[in-house]
C-alpha cells in the first residue's frame, strides 16, 4: 500500500507477532505495520472483522495494537523503538488486554 | 524528553493541541510573561498541516510545498519563547474548573490552569460509505500524515475519492513524489456550484484562489476524475475494487488502497466534555463551539482556538491563537506588551475571505454522510446505519439515548467517527434539525488511560484518609 | 389548557416509571412529568446492581418483593432489561471483617432473611476466581445480579404507556395548590390536575417536599462510576467491597464497570457533575490491589449521575405528612435501581388502596420532623 521515499535513517528492529520488522526513526508503530506491508493490525471485538489504521491522527482508534505488553495503544502515536514487541490485537478474546 | 514527573501542579496558561494555532499561542504567551505549556499528543509539534514539520523525512521542498515550510517559523518561535512544549502528553480529562488531565510516558498528573486554550484543531468528517471499515481503506488525511511524517508515498493502485481541497493537494503532493495514483473520483454535487458561485467574488480575492486552480490544473493532467453519486469499497478480508456510478453508468476499478476525504470537522470532544457549548453549523454541516470575538467559550477561562472554532485552515488557525492567547495575557498580566489585535484581526478576515465559497461547494452531498442499510455508522461497535434510523423511527429523541440503545458512539473512539453521522441520521428520521437533536454528551477520559495510568496519579495520605472510611 | 388525571407522578427515573406502571395496571390513569426524559440522570446512568446484599433492615421487604419483579421482568415490561443473575459477592479483605460479616448474616437469618449467606476462601475463589488471594472469604447473595439501567427505565415507561400512562418530558414542576380534593400541579407546560401526586423527583425532590412545607434534608450527590475498554470475561458476580469504596462488575459485552460511591461534585441546576479523578485513582488503585488481571485494562468513560442521599442513608417512602393525597418515593441514597420494580408496586397499591402490607413504616418522611410526631 505505501513505499518509502528513501531507504534513509536509521533501522529500526522491532518485532510484530514474533516476526522481526525494519523500521526507520520517525515511524510511529502504524507506520511501521503500513511501510511493512501489515495488512492489518487487529480484528474487532464484536465481529472479529480485520482492522487496519484509518486515519493516522488518533482519532479512529483502528489501530490498536498490544506494544511491550500493554494493550489497546493507538499505533499511529507511538514512535518506535528498539527491540519494541508489538502484537496484533484478536478481537473479544483479547481486546483491550 | 519531559516527564509527567517533570510537571508544575499548576501553570497560568495549558494550551492543548500543538498545530499552528497552539504553536502561535504559546509562542506569544510565553514571550508576554505567562507561564505556559503546550501539550501535544504527536511525537512532534505542527499538529496536522504541519505535521512532523521539525523530522519530516521527505527532502525535497518542493513536493510538500512552500505552505507547508512555512510552519517551522511558528515552530522554532514556540521552541524559542520559553513556553515548555510537552510532546507525546495525552490530554484526556478538562472540567469546568481548568483541571487538566494529562498522561506523559504512562504516568498521569492533574495540572491546574488559570486559563486553558484548546487547540485540538479539526479531525477528517466521517465518510460513512460499504465497506469503509475494510483494511486498504484510509482517510486521505492519513496518507499525508504518512508522506509528511515518515517519507511514505502511496504504491500499487490507488484511488483517491471526496471532496475537498486537501483532496486535490494530497493528489498533487502524491504525484510529485513519485506516486501514482489510479483516478480520483470527485463527490462534489454538481448543484453545490449554485451556492457557491455567490461567493466567488470574495474567494478570488482570497490566497486559496490561485493556489486551488494551480492544483486542480496539475493534477486533471495526470490522473483521470470522475463525477461519482454512489461509491462502495468492496472486499472480504480487505478492500479489491471500488465501485462507483455517475452520469457514465456503474464502474469498478481494483485497487490496494482507497483513500476517502470529504472535508474536516473541529475536533469537538474535549471541549465538549469540559462543557463548552456548541452550536450547529449548518454551512460547514458540524457542531462549533459558542465563541466570543476573542475566542472565549461558555466556561469561564476556557478558549477554542484555531479550526475547533470552525474550519478556517492553517493559516487562520495561527491568528485565532494569537488572538486567544492575547486575551489570555490581558486576563493574567494586565501591564504586558502584547501586540495589536486589530492587526491580527485583519489578516485573520482576508485568511476567512473565501471560506463560504469552499464550504458550499464542497458540502458532502446527503447520502454521502447518511448512510442506509447495512453500511457502518458507528465504526468501533459496528453499528449499521440502518439500526440507527429504525432506533429513531422507534422513538429514540437524540444520540445520548441512541448510545444506550445501540452501544454507538461507546467505543475507544467516542464518537469520533460516528457522531455527526448518527446526529444527522436522527434529524433525518425525526424530521427535525441536528441543532435539535444535539450531540453525544462526552464523558472524560476522552482519550482512554489504563488503569495504571490513573492509579500513578498522586495521592497525598491526607487525602487517602479523607475519602475513605 | 388544564390537564386531569388520577395521579400526577412528578419525576421521570425507575421510581417515577415503576410506579406509573403500577398504577396503569390498576386502572388508573397517571400522568407523569419528568423535566428531562425519562433516566435522564441516576436512572439511567447507574452501575446497574441488582443487590440484596448489605441493604438496611428497614429496606430489605422492598428490596425482596423488587427481587421478585425482577426474575419476572420481561413478563412485566416486555423487555428483559439486561437482568443476569450470577450473584453479588461482598469480599472480605481481612479476618476481622470477616467476623463482622458473620455478625451480621447470623443476625439476617435470626430475623428470618435467609438471602445472604457467609462463604469461605475456597468458595469465594470458585465464585471469583481473579480476585486476589489475600481475600479469606466473604458473603454471596445468590440471587441478586445486574441489568442495564436506562434500557431498564425505558422499558418502565414505555410499558406504562401501553398500559394508559402519559409521560410528558421536558417539562418542570413550579408549584403546588390544592383545590379542594383536587390538587393542581403548576408546570412549565400548564396546569395538570389530580387528586393524589407522587413526588419521585430524586435529586430534585426536595424542592416539590418544599412546596407542600415539608423540608427534607436532602443531599445531592453524585457517585462515579468508570467503564473498560471490553476484556475476555472473567468474572460474572458483582464484587463489592465493605472497608474500601468499590463495586466491580463485568458485563456481557465485556466492558467492566467501576464504582463504589466515590462522589463528584453535582451541579443540579445545569445537570453537570464535575468527576474527582483523585478519588478515581483511588478506586483504580483498588482493582489494581483486588484483581492483578486488570492492570492494563483501558479506561474508556467515566461519569456520575445525580441524586438524592438522605442523612441516615435510607430512602423517603409514604404518605406526605402535611398534605393529603401526597406521597413521596425519593431519597434512594445511591441504592435505588434495584428497589425501582417492588417500590412502585407498593406505592401503586397505597395509593389504590389506602394501605400495603409490605412494612414501610421504617422509610416514613416523619423522621426528618423537628417535632417528633
Amino acid at each position: 500500500m505505501f513505499k518509502r521515499l528513501a531507504e534513509k535513517g536509521p533501522a529500526i528492529a522491532i518485532t510484530v507477532d514474533g516476526r522481526k520488522v525494519t523500521a526507520r526513526v520517525g515511524d510511529t508503530v502504524a507506520a511501521a505495520l503500513l511501510a511493512a506491508g501489515i495488512d492489518h493490525c487487529r480484528t474487532t471485538p464484536v465481529t472479529g472483522a480485520p482492522r487496519a489504521p484509518y486515519c493516522l491522527m488518533g482519532v479512529c482508534f483502528d489501530c490498536l495494537v498490544t506494544v511491550d505488553g500493554v494493550g489497546s495503544r493507538q499505533g499511529c502515536l507511538i514512535p518506535v523503538r528498539e527491540g519494541m514487541k508489538v502484537e496484533t490485537q484478536l478481537g473479544r478474546r483479547e481486546a483491550g488486554r | 524528553m519531559i516527564a509527567a514527573a517533570d510537571l508544575a501542579s499548576s501553570y497560568e496558561l495549558v494550551i492543548i493541541g500543538g498545530g499552528p494555532a497552539g504553536l502561535a499561542a504559546a509562542a506569544l504567551a510565553a514571550r508576554a510573561g505567562v507561564s505556559t505549556v503546550l501539550f501535544d499528543e504527536n511525537p512532534g509539534v505542527g499538529g496536522q498541516i504541519y505535521r512532523a514539520i521539525t523530522s519530516t523525512p521527505v527532502a525535497d521542498r518542493a513536493v510538500l510545498g512552500q505552505d507547508y515550510w512555512d510552519g517551522a517559523a511558528l515552530a522554532d518561535e514556540a521552541k524559542a519563547s520559553g513556553a515548555l512544549i510537552v510532546n507525546g502528553a495525552t490530554v484526556w480529562s478538562l472540567d469546568r474548573q481548568r483541571l487538566v488531565g494529562v498522561s506523559v510516558g504512562g504516568k498521569a498528573r492533574m495540572i491546574e490552569a488559570d486559563r486553558v486554550i484548546i487547540a485540538t484543531g479539526s479531525q477528517e468528517r466521517p465518510f460513512p460509505i460499504p465497506g469503509w471499515t475494510l483494511p486498504g481503506v484510509m482517510t486521505a488525511g492519513a496518507a499525508q500524515t504518512a508522506l509528511k511524517a515518515q517519507g511514505l508515498v502511496v504504491d500499487g493502485r490507488t484511488v483517491m475519492a471526496g471532496s475537498g481541497p486537501l483532496l486535490w493537494l494530497l493528489a498533487a503532493q502524491t504525484l510529485r513524489a513519485g506516486g501514482t495514483i489510479d483516478a480520483i473520483l470527485d463527490t462534489t454535487p454538481r448543484r453545490n456550484w449554485l451556492q457557491a458561485m455567490f461567493h466567488l467574488p470574495d474567494f478570488a480575492l482570497s490566497p486559496y484562489f490561485a493556489k486551488g486552480l494551480a492544483l486542480l490544473r496539475e493534477v486533471r493532467a495526470k490522473v483521470p476524475v470522475h463525477r461519482v453519486d454512489t461509491m462502495e469499497a468492496v472486499g472480504n478480508d480487505r478492500v479489491r475494487e471500488v465501485v462507483f456510478s455517475g452520469a457514465g453508468g456503474t464502474r469498478r476499478l481494483p485497487v490496494d488502497l482507497l483513500l476517502l476525504h470529504q472535508g474536516v470537522v473541529p475536533n469537538v470532544n474535549l471541549a465538549n466534555a469540559a462543557g463548552v457549548a456548541h452550536v450547529w453549523n449548518d454551512r460547514q454541516l458540524c457542531f462549533v463551539p459558542v465563541l466570543d470575538a476573542d475566542f472565549g467559550s461558555s466556561v469561564p477561562g476556557i478558549a477554542v482556538a484555531g479550526d475547533g472554532a470552525g474550519i478556517a485552515g492553517g493559516t487562520a488557525a495561527a491568528e485565532r491563537g494569537r488572538i486567544a492567547a492575547i486575551a489570555a495575557v490581558r486576563a493574567l498580566k494586565p501591564d504586558a506588551v502584547v501586540p495589536d489585535t486589530q492587526a491580527i484581526r485583519q489578516r485573520l478576515q482576508r485568511e476567512e475571505m473565501g471560506r463560504a465559497f469552499l464550504d458550499w461547494l464542497n458540502r458532502p452531498a446527503d447520502s454521502f454522510r447518511m448512510p442506509e442499510g447495512d453500511t457502518i455508522a458507528c465504526r468501533c461497535e459496528e453499528v449499521t446505519a440502518k439500526q440507527v434510523r429504525d432506533t429513531a423511527k422507534m422513538g429514540c429523541e437524540g444520540p445520548n439515548q441512541m448510545k444506550a440503545f445501540l452501544r454507538c458512539g461507546m467505543g475507544p473512539c467516542q464518537g469520533r467517527l460516528c457522531g455527526l453521522t448518527v446526529t444527522e441520521l436522527i434529524a433525518a428520521e425525526r424530521k427535525t434539525s441536528p441543532d435539535e437533536v444535539g450531540y453525544y454528551r462526552l464523558r472524560p477520559p476522552v482519550k482512554p488511560i489504563t488503569l495504571a495510568e490513573l492509579a500513578s496519579l498522586p495521592i497525598s495520605e491526607a487525602e487517602r484518609k479523607a475519602v475513605e472510611r | 389548557m388544564t390537564r386531569t388525571a388520577d395521579v400526577v407522578i412528578i419525576g421521570g427515573g425507575i421510581h417515577g416509571c415503576s410506579t406509573a406502571l403500577h398504577l396503569a395496571l390498576r386502572g388508573l390513569k397517571p400522568i407523569l412529568i419528568e423535566k428531562d426524559y425519562a433516566g435522564r440522570h441516576a436512572s439511567g446512568v447507574n452501575a446497574g446492581g441488582v443487590r440484596q446484599l448489605a441493604r438496611d433492615l428497614h429496606e430489605i421487604p422492598l428490596s425482596i418483593s423488587s427481587m421478585d419483579i425482577w426474575e419476572r421482568i420481561e413478563e412485566l415490561v416486555g423487555d428483559d432489561c439486561g437482568f443476569e443473575s450470577h450473584g453479588t459477592v461482598l469480599v472480605a479483605e481481612s479476618e476481622a471483617e470477616l467476623a463482622g460479616f458473620r455478625e451480621r448474616v447470623d443476625d439476617l437469618n435470626l430475623r428470618g432473611f435467609g438471602h445472604e449467606e457467609l462463604i469461605d476462601a475456597a468458595e469465594l475463589r470458585r465464585l471469583v476466581p481473579a480476585v486476589s488471594d489475600r481475600c479469606p472469604g466473604g458473603v454471596v447473595s445468590r440471587r441478586d445480579g445486574a441489568a442495564d439501567p436506562f434500557r431498564t427505565t425505558q422499558a418502565f415507561r414505555r410499558r406504562a404507556v401501553e398500559k394508559g400512562a402519559e409521560v410528558v418530558e421536558g417539562v418542570t414542576v413550579t408549584g403546588l395548590s390544592r383545590n379542594g380534593a383536587t390538587w393542581q400541579v403548576e408546570t412549565s407546560a400548564g396546569i395538570f390536575e389530580a387528586p393524589k401526586i407522587v413526588n419521585a423527583a430524586g435529586a430534585w425532590a426536595d424542592r416539590i417536599a418544599a412546596m407542600l412545607g415539608e423540608p427534607v434534608p436532602l443531599a445531592v450527590v453524585a457517585p462515579m462510576l468508570m467503564v473498560t475498554s471490553r476484556l475476555p470475561a472473567f468474572i460474572q458476580p458483582v464484587v463489592i467491597l465493605r472497608g474500601r469504596k468499590l463495586s466491580f462488575k463485568q458485563l456481557g459485552n465485556g466492558t467492566v464497570v467501576i464504582g463504589g460511591g466515590h462522589l463528584a461534585t453535582p451541579w443540579r441546576d445545569s445537570n453537570e457533575t464535575v468527576l474527582d479523578w483523585h478519588k478515581l485513582a483511588i478506586s483504580a488503585r483498588t482493582v489494581w490491589e483486588l484483581f492483578p488481571a486488570m492492570h492494563e485494562a483501558t479506561v474508556v468513560r467515566a461519569w456520575a449521575g445525580i441524586e438524592a442521599y438522605m442523612p441516615d442513608g435510607i430512602p423517603v417512602v409514604g404518605r406526605s405528612s402535611t398534605s393529603e393525597g401526597v406521597f413521596h418515593q425519593f431519597g434512594f441514597s445511591t441504592h435505588g435501581f434495584q428497589l425501582g420494580p417492588g417500590t412502585g408496586a407498593v406505592m401503586a397499591e397505597l395509593i389504590a388502596t389506602g394501605s400495603t402490607n409490605t412494612p414501610i413504616d421504617g422509610l416514613r418522611i416523619e423522621r426528618f420532623s423537628t417535632k417528633d410526631p
